[in-house]
């Protein structure tokens, strides 16, 4: 397309500012990299050098001595973000239809209802949701990290998902009732594998937001090390005179290798959904 | 928004549905939501209010009536932690709206490679937020942290400098970190409004002349605004909220430099156990956030009709 043509000096341009503001974004994990590939006495007495003849992987295997439950964090925040992911699912399906499809009182007021919780952040609650947790004996279990995770997401996923089911044209579940099928049974069986591309948006979005997030509610309500999560269980090593910086690193970027690489398969999805929750509206 | 209740669905399907009354299967469908709500944000929130009211502690708590905010109103520290927040709320989701501007219109660009570069913004947002502060952390480090060491190289800086040990670089720190966390999701959203601007649009304006600059501020700009519009509360809000970066990077040091509301509310309520004190400033920051989401939709609403805009 003629419009889009770029001379060889705006290509130029447009590469050199792409690439410093990828720099912007990426540097943290460059760095974290490189300090995680160089011996932590030449870390700490050398001057700053940007390159060096000593990179190893040593750290790679110090880091399971120096930090023994490090596997245990890693799978801990993979599991709690699961677990936040499907029981969002479960709560945000049912919601979301009802404010796709269903006509009741309160409807609008309620929805902005939900909206509003985005204002607050567990933080602000900290004080009252400890003794809600202590009173249902989750406190320092699993749970403690789950629940106030979902009761967060719920609200954005009702959202997200709400805007989805609603381009589902309406004729196959009309047609489902009119074969005497009940509501629940068309919810079931005809809206949910319907929407399946949507739901995989939605969940992958939830789980982000379960992953970006369990530092909190890990340092607050949790203070059995074999439950935390990868941020809560790192966090106890750094900060210190004798912090071993370089096995830090490389513990931090082993353990969210997993979940990035499962990102990168669903990416597509990711940038599909934001599209669709975003340009509604 | 799209309304569900066009007249064909609304009046023939209604008919078709005898069993339980739609409002009733709504609110059976809605109700798991409104109990995790009702007992993890709700409730909790009511229990703030009340606790603000008394002196509450691990040991136990009495009904002192005012005395917390007027303590808390009388504290000279209290307005500087309520102004540094606004500033850094203004400054760092300004930046983030920006850079955000700059970085969608890179990642929409007609270039090779844009698939590529558009993933490879996503990290920072995918992983923890804690993980990547924790590098930041290191970055900002006096004695090998990268960016002490190109400021040297590129003699900006005589000697080492650590950067969260002073007070004014510390708060700038902060506020960079919180920029690079935020810009992706930023940066995402735009790309994703972009794309779904019409290209017609484009090209009528190109067939009339119109330049790349001018296409951008007079196409591209309005028709995401309300994406724009939109982020912009948000990320407001987040960035106001914003705890995990601050409490990693500095915990609110050194001497208060990077203390926000958010900083202080668990400083007192978590670390110092002071429910009732910690529970005052936790409504404040409620009340805060409600008075600014509200007359931030007021004068968009004000603004949306003296233009007549849709």
């Amino acid at each position: 397309m003629m419009m889009d043509r770029l001379s060889l000096l705006q290509k130029i341009g447009l590469y050199i500012a792409t690439f410093f503001f990828l720099l912007f974004i990426l540097m943290p994990f460059i760095e974290m990299f490189r300090v995680s590939l160089r011996p932590m006495s030449h870390l700490m007495t050398a001057d700053f050098t940007w390159w060096s003849d000593d990179f190893s992987w040593q750290a790679y295997r110090d880091m399971w001595t120096t930090v023994p439950l490090l596997g245990r964090y890693i799978l801990n925040s993979i599991f709690i973000s699961t677990a936040v992911t499907a029981i969002t699912m479960v709560v945000v399906i049912p919601s979301a239809y009802a404010y796709a499809r269903l006509d009741f009182p309160y409807r609008a007021l309620s929805l902005g209802g939900f909206l509003a919780v985005n204002m607050f952040t567990g933080a602000v609650l900290l004080i009252p949701l400890y003794r809600v947790l202590r009173s249902l004996g989750m406190l320092n279990t699993y749970w403690a990290m789950i629940i106030p995770g979902v009761a967060f997401l719920i609200p954005t996923g009702i959202w997200l998902l709400r805007s989805y089911l609603e381009k589902i044209p309406k004729e196959l579940e009309e047609a489902a009732f009119v074969d005497g099928a009940s509501r629940m049974y068309t919810l079931r069986r005809v809206v949910v594998p319907l929407a399946v591309p949507g739901l995989i948006v939605v969940a992958t979005s939830v789980f982000i937001g379960a992953y970006a997030q369990q530092f909190l509610f890990a340092i607050t309500f949790n203070n059995v090390r074999e439950l935390q999560p990868l941020p809560a269980g790192l966090f106890e090593f750094i900060g210190y005179q004798d912090t071993t910086w370089n096995e830090m690193m490389a513990a931090a970027l082993t353990g969210v290798l997993p979940v990035m690489l499962f990102f990168l398969v669903l990416q597509k999805y990711l940038v599909a959904g934001l599209t669709a929750g975003a340009v509604k509206e | 928004m799209a309304d569900t209740a066009e007249p064909l669905a609304g009046a023939g399907a209604r008919a078709l549905r005898k069993p339980l009354p739609e409002s009733w299967f709504a609110w059976l469908l809605i109700s798991p939501a409104l109990v995790f709500i009702g007992f993890i944000v709700a409730w909790p929130l009511v229990e703030t209010i009340r606790l603000s009211f008394t002196n509450a502690t691990l040991g136990g708590e009495e009904y002192v009536g005012v005395a917390n905010y007027a303590k808390l109103f009388a504290d000279p520290k209290f307005y500087d932690t309520v102004g540094r927040t606004f500033y850094w709320m203004a400054l760092a989701v300004s930046l983030k709206l920006i850079v955000g501007l700059i970085g969608a219109s890179l990642l929409n660009a007609a270039i090779p490679g844009k698939a590529l570069f558009r993933v490879l913004v996503m990290p920072p947002w995918v992983i923890p937020v804690a993980i990547g502060v924790i590098g930041w952390k290191w970055m900002y480090n006096g004695y090998f942290g990268l960016i002490s060491g190109l400021l040297q190289e590129f003699g900006l800086v005589e000697d080492r400098v650590a950067l969260l040990a002073t007070k004014t670089s510390a708060f700038y720190s902060a506020v960079v970190t919180d920029v690079w966390v935020g810009t992706p999701m930023v940066t995402l959203f735009f790309l994703a409004a972009m794309q779904g601007v019409s290209r017609d649009l484009y090209e009528a304006a190109w067939v009339d002349g119109a330049g790349r600059w001018y296409r951008f501020r007079r196409i591209t700009i309005p028709q995401i605004m309300p994406v724009i519009v939109s982020m912009a509360l948000l990320s407001a809000i987040w960035t106001f909220n914003s705890f995990e970066i601050i409490w990693i990077l500095t915990e609110g040091g050194p001497r208060g430099a990077t203390t926000t509301l958010i900083i202080d509310t668990y400083k007192v309520a978590i670390s110092s156990q002071r429910f009732g004190e910690g529970a005052a400033r936790a409504v404040v920051i409620v009340v805060l956030l409600a008075v600014f989401s509200l007359a931030y939709l007021f004068l968009l609403n004000r603004v949306n009709r003296h233009y007549g805009a849709k």
